[in-house]
């Protein structure tokens, strides 16, 4: 997986910064604080890109595509992964700290709300029937972004093979998902193992 | 009796398992917090998740909205420490460290094994929050197995999303519009 963003800006100014460019804290916190408050409908590294590599120029592309495909290796968001890591290497430990907040504090502040208002009009039949549109919605969206996902990173049927296996050990088996994550992982890991033709094809 | 300790177990647990999105951790979402701690109904966790599509910024910021109707703003602010600050430090170093191996040859073995990991656990989170989002019980206690509108209204959105630019976030909240008139 190299990319979530199907909306991702391409066409943006690309200029490479110097590579140590370094941000304050407060800066760090508000240019977070802006993308946390107006990245509607998921695929916050869109936001993420074009603020921190086309308007800000804190990383250049490749610096921000690496840490992107850290960022989705790791446990966590990808959004709040990715917030670490160039929070991180623009201020350090503060840098990191002050973007994470800052790109989840809005969003967080209204669903702690929601909840309340929920709370207080769930039950209404109005209500029901508005969540109940959102949810199937919501299923839509998220069966979209897992085929956005795989158009991207499926590699052959090795991964196809992996898919399957998940969604027999979660759904079917009822295996937790701890151990399907470890043990698939672990599995991918010898699969695309250096030197295997797995990985040379991935490579290709 | 105090929640906020078993909120804080259980979302600091479900952060490990979010690889590749929050979507992964769901099937586990919903077995410790409807069938083992009882905090919600499957209905109200589709709900919750279905309004976090609807929030800027990272969509599992529904997890705020689980601490709040368990404990009050305080549970809240527990489970948002708890899910985001293990994983954060882990990031933040784990991170560094990946950095500096960027020539070893097994960091990609392991970023190639992970994506399909990935990607498999998010189906499988998807399948789970369809079943119980596409299955509901009404309020007079009637179980309704499946619901052809929804169904309807979830392949519309798939299209949609995937075949032009409209923003999801709009799309959905259009849902809850076409929800109010169909009597969903």
């Amino acid at each position: 997986m190299s990319d979530t963003a199907s909306t991702a800006p391409t066409s943006e100014n690309t200029a490479s910064p110097s590579p140590a460019a370094r941000a304050s804290v407060s800066e760090i916190f508000s240019a977070f604080l802006m993308i946390g408050a107006t990245s509607f409908g998921g695929g916050a590294v869109a936001y993420l890109r074009s603020t921190l590599v086309a308007k800000k120029r804190w990383l250049d592309d490749k610096t921000f595509l690496e840490m992107y495909s850290i960022s989705q290796s790791l446990p966590g968001l990808n959004t709040t992964n990715m917030a670490i890591l160039a929070g991180d290497r623009l201020c350090g430990w503060f840098g990191a700290v002050a973007a994470v907040l800052g790109v989840v504090l809005p969003g967080a502040l209204l669903m702690t709300l929601a909840a309340v208002a929920y709370g207080m009009h769930g039950e209404r039949p109005m209500v029901t029937s508005a969540l109940h549109g959102v949810a199937a919605g919501a299923t839509g969206l998220i069966l979209a972004t897992f085929v956005q996902l795989a158009r991207k990173s499926l590699n052959g049927w090795v991964d196809v093979l992996f898919i399957a296996a998940a969604v027999i050990l979660v759904n079917r088996l009822h295996v937790s998902v701890l151990y399907a994550l470890i043990g698939l992982a672990v599995i991918g890991t010898i699969i695309y193992r250096p030197g295997s033709r797995a990985a040379q094809s991935e490579a290709a | 009796m105090n929640q906020i300790p078993s909120l804080i177990a259980v979302f600091a647990y479900l952060s490990l398992l979010t690889v590749g999105g929050g979507m992964a951790a769901y099937p586990e979402m919903e077995t410790l917090t409807v069938n083992v701690h009882h905090w919600l109904t499957p209905d109200q966790l589709v709900h919750f998740y279905s309004l976090g599509q609807m929030a800027p910024g990272p969509n599992m910021n529904m997890v705020a909205a689980i601490g709040e109707k368990v404990a009050g703003p305080l549970g809240a602010l527990a489970v948002l420490l708890a899910f985001y600050a293990p994983t954060g430090v882990l990031a933040l170093y784990i991170g560094r460290i990946w950095t500096r191996l960027a020539n070893w040859p097994w960091r990609t073995s392991i970023q190639n094994g992970m994506s399909p990991a990935a990607l498999g656990l998010m189906l499988a989170g998807a399948i789970t929050f369809g079943k119980s989002s596409l299955n509901f019980t009404k309020p007079t206690g009637q179980m309704i197995e499946f619901n052809l509108i929804e169904a309807i209204v979830a392949a519309a959105i798939l299209g949609l999303v995937l075949r032009t630019k409209l923003n999801p976030a709009l799309l959905i909240l259009g849902c809850g519009v076409v929800g109010v008139f169909a009597h969903l």
